[in-house]
């Protein structure tokens, strides 16, 4: 099994800087702005994203609202896999009606996953608009869904395997990228 | 887990990854949109051998904030009676394509005979089979008590050294078996409370300490929590005790009972109650009584059960 | 009819010997036997004894031909090396008039496969209240000599012992159901922790004890003979040592069921192991084999009780009581009690053959191998184990609680009156052996 590492913790770094202001850019500032990752990785990325948009607004005051979006019981392959187990939602005090709600998720790969976070989202309310940020787009979309702030772009065979490490959950940064026989 | 049939075989791990799922459909069901798409396309059958309205709603409930379809089959004729067989029942459940049975029956066993039978591809959850469990139920009634002690940070936490004493009806309640197992496998420590007509023979190996003197347990424990049994009045007939009056004065949670129990001690009730007679009005409907939470937490509990026996396929 | 010699076959007591059986009786006993025109057939290595006797059989004819006839019923029996069976009265219509035990003894001569003596019951329709026709029964062709309300127990102190009496005056014997009915309603499993772990209703050793009690103290006054069914608790077997040391003309019989399972087979729910009296704890197997070892219990019983399969494959509380054992008998007394050095195979012949041809007053069968004896014979290979299979069973039902299960040795012929009913481990054909009859 050969896994090479494509993403240090340097370039995780300067790749979440830049999605930061990208999302600053494109929001016109800070205004309205919720941050939801998605369980597990995406909630550490929400967490790190928000705390460099709170920094780079430089709106005294102002913290960017981060919460947790489980998407578990709006999966389609319920049935396919192994039973999961939810993880919690957590939504900002703020809530989402009329915010604009970031979804962050670590991998960007079929869709699936963010089609039910969309689901999900709309049972707790209508935000004014929903934005998603990835940190590794991997492409094979099986939905007409695309990101609008990606971190790296990763060509991959739907073969391979792409493992997103993040200090917080795994004790250090990387992305890997490997062929699936492990 | 394909079914759930008892909690005497629930390991600890699997206990709290139901509970912890039940915190999970707690916290949707604070939400205004309660429904959630995960079992849509996947039918539930209600299949009641025995009329339980409050057992079937809350199921119902369950299935149906998951987007499950259900069917309600109320079964004529008990086991003994020979009205309708549970294989003939069992395959029409299975023709029609349901893909979970929620079985009530008056025999011990029935939803065991069920699973293991090879008639059905359904899963099988037992909400109560005669006198022997109704795990849903202490299920539920962990989960409340889990929460009383725990609050939000519930998650994960088990019963360790929890005090909990169980009254009344042990030989023929499902709700004390399955309850007896759940907490002690949580690291509870159950003790059990009743006439010694209504102990069943045999359970020296219960993980319990076992009494006959209500007054000499609440002097001798500080409990965490009091469950008060429901007496069927039938028994009397059958000598189990000789009144009503003489079991209420010896088992019945009486307000100067309620008064010795310690300041955060909680009161359960599996309901329906005899008020005035297990349990006073005034220990039913104190801020401690947890009996409401039990009913809401039922439902949470039984979509954790659906969810987990229903989703989950190449295992 | 054909002679067969039986080449090399071993006795109980061990002696390597070959059998004549010709002319209705064993003819010689010895080594290096022939006779013109006999078929010799190779019993080097297996074990020959007494054809089995049982006591206690449900044929289930007249009524419940859906589960057992006299002509499967007895099928399996000589699958399992028997020659005889007592026919238990409990069908449909009750054996309780001469012309109902007529018609099950004729079946039975007609079918060829085993002698078959019917018990009569004690009383009417086993309801526990009159009299059954106890002397027209011993009276009839049947010649009935044990009566037994088997199913049921005779409950009320005065009936029975009217009937002990009664019965006394024909030479018979009353064959007890013990099971008090008040101690045991809607009793489900013997109680104990499996009982209270599962939630099915208890059924105390002591609705067992406290009948016999009784009713050995009821044979002592009235100086009838009392014979107790499937006997299965402890404090049963220190009655029956009890009584038999007080001199009272008491017997007891023990099942093979009772002598190797117990109640926690019950935990899954699979009523194949739902019997009555119900399977007991470890102490109670234990006190059961000692008792038959040390002569307590006189006989082996198989209580042999068929039931449709969906009879058995429903809920435990619904389904029916009994489990088919007449095709296992002695594989399980082989495991129970050879196994264990419990008993030798001389003890076996007497509790599987000497021992119930006795006290059921079964005549030509329970008689020791040897010249002038019965020409009624089992081979048993005892090397052999292998998993009960359905292959193992011969009569009309399934319920048997060993399948799946390993046990030793291997029924492979049954003589019957001189002729085989079983060869090389199959049965043989029905009109074959119907023709002999």
């Amino acid at each position: 099994m050969a896994v090479r590492t494509v993403l240090q913790q340097a370039d995780i770094t300067r790749a979440l800087t830049r999605v930061a202001h990208e999302i600053l850019e494109a929001n016109r500032g800070s205004a309205g702005l919720v941050l939801l990752g998605i369980p597990t990785r995406g909630v550490e990325l929400a967490e790190r994203l928000g705390a460099l948009l709170t920094e780079f607004a430089g709106m005294p005051g102002w913290s960017c609202p981060v919460g947790s979006l489980d998407v578990t019981m709006y999966r389609d392959d319920l049935g396919r896999n192994p039973v999961r187990s939810p993880a919690p939602t957590r939504l900002p005090s703020e809530g989402v009606d009329g915010r604009t709600v970031v979804l962050v998720d670590d991998v960007l790969y079929s869709g699936r996953t963010i089609r039910a976070a969309l689901d999900a989202l709309a049972d707790h309310g209508r935000p004014a608009a929903v934005r998603l940020a990835v940190l590794v787009d991997r492409g094979h979309r099986e939905l007409p869904i695309r990101p609008d702030f990606v971190g790296k772009n990763l060509p991959s065979a739907a073969s391979e395997r792409v493992n997103v490490l993040l200090t917080g959950t795994d004790g250090s940064d990387a992305v890997t990228i490997g062929d699936g026989a492990e | 887990m394909k079914h759930l049939l008892s909690t005497r075989d629930l390991d600890r791990a699997t206990a709290l990854q139901i509970l912890d799922v039940a915190e999970d459909m707690a916290a949707t069901q604070q939400r205004e949109v309660k429904k959630l798409p995960t079992l849509r396309g996947k039918t539930v059958v209600n299949l009641f051998f025995e009329d339980s309205t409050r057992t079937r709603i809350s199921f119902e409930a369950a299935a149906k904030r998951l987007s499950a379809d259900v069917i309600n089959f109320a079964a004529k004729g008990s086991s003994v009676s020979k009205g309708e067989s549970l294989q003939d029942t069992a395959q029409t459940l299975e023709a029609i394509g349901a893909d979970g049975i929620v079985l009530r029956h008056p025999a011990s066993g029935a939803p065991a005979v069920l699973a293991g039978s090879g008639w059905i591809a359904a899963s099988v959850v037992n909400a109560g089979d005669g006198t022997h469990e109704h795990p849903t139920q202490a299920l539920l009634d962990t989960f409340t008590l889990r929460r009383r002690i725990h609050g939000d940070g519930s998650r994960g936490r088990d019963l360790d050294g929890v005090r909990v004493l169980i009254v009344g009806d042990i030989l023929h309640s499902r709700v004390a078996r399955s309850n007896v197992w759940l907490l002690s496998t949580l690291g509870a420590q159950v003790s059990l409370v009743g006439p010694p007509t209504l102990v069943p023979f045999g359970i020296g190996d219960w993980p319990v300490t076992v009494g006959h003197d209500l007054d000499a347990a609440l002097a001798d424990t500080a409990f965490d929590a009091v469950m008060m049994l429901r007496v069927q009045t039938e028994r009397m007939a059958d000598a189990f005790f000789p009144s009503s009056r003489e079991y209420s004065s010896n088992w019945g949670l009486t307000a100067a009972r309620f008064m010795v129990l310690p300041e955060h001690a909680v009161v359960m009730h599996p309901g329906p109650m005899n008020r005035g007679f297990e349990i006073a009005s005034g220990a039913a409907d104190s801020p401690r009584s947890t009996v409401r939470e039990q009913v809401a937490n039922g439902v949470a509990t039984r979509m954790a059960a659906l969810y987990l026996t229903l989703t989950g396929g190449a295992q | 009819m054909t002679a067969y010699v039986l080449v090399g076959a071993r006795l109980a007591d061990g002696t390597a010997t070959d059998l004549l059986l010709d002319g209705g009786v064993i003819a010689e006993v010895g080594s290096g036997l022939s006779r013109a025109g006999a078929t010799r057939i190779d019993a080097d290595g297996l074990l020959a004894l007494p054809g089995l006797v049982d006591l206690h059989t449900h044929l289930r004819q007249p009524g419940g031909e859906g589960a057992e006839t006299v002509l499967s019923g007895t099928r399996a029996a000589a699958a399992g090396g028997y020659t005889a069976v007592s026919a238990m009265a409990n069908t449909d219509p009750v054996a309780d008039t001469a012309s109902v035990v007529e018609q099950v003894q004729a079946l039975g001569e007609a079918a060829g496969y085993a002698t078959v003596r019917p018990i009569g019951a004690v009383t009417r329709g086993l309801a526990g209240e009159s009299l059954a026709d106890i002397g027209s029964m011993a009276r009839s062709r049947a010649r009935v000599r044990m009566f037994s309300d088997d199913g049921v127990c005779v409950a009320d102190p005065l009936i029975m012992r009217r009937a002990l009496e009664y019965i006394r005056g024909f030479g018979g014997v009353l064959a007890q159901h013990a099971q008090e009915p008040r101690l045991t309603i809607g009793a489900q499993l013997n109680e104990g922790p499996t009982s209270a772990e599962l939630g099915l209703a208890g059924w105390p050793a002591v609705a067992e004890e406290a009948i016999i009690a009784r009713d050995v103290l009821l044979a002592q006054h009235t100086g009838a003979r009392l014979h107790v069914c499937h006997l299965s608790t402890a404090g049963s077997v220190e009655l029956i040592r009890w009584a038999k040391g007080r001199g009272i003309a008491v017997t007891a019989e023990v099942t093979p069921h009772h002598l190797l399972l117990t109640d926690r087979l019950a935990q899954g729910y699979d009523a194949r192991f739902k019997v009555n009296p119900p399977l007991r704890a470890d102490e109670d197997v234990a006190a059961v084999r000692a008792g038959l070892a040390d002569g307590t219990i006189d006989a082996v019983a198989t209580d042999h009780a068929p039931h449709p399969d969906d009879s058995k494959t429903c809920e435990w509380g619904a389904a029916a009581n009994g489990m088919v054992g007449l095709e296992s008998a002695l594989s399980v007394v082989h495991q129970a009690m050879v196994e264990t050095g419990l008993l030798d195979w001389a003890g076996v012949e007497r509790v599987m053959s000497r021992a119930p041809a006795r006290i059921g007053d079964i005549r030509g069968h329970g008689e020791p191998i040897g010249v002038g004896a019965a020409p009624e014979l089992v081979l048993y290979d005892p090397s052999a184990r292998e998993d009960f299979g359905l292959g193992r069973l011969a009569g009309a039902s399934r319920n048997s609680p060993y399948l799946g299960r390993s046990l030793p040795g291997r029924v492979v012929a049954t003589f019957h009156r001189g002729a085989p009913t079983v060869l090389a481990g199959a049965v043989l054909d029905a009109d074959e052996v119907a023709s002999r009859a």
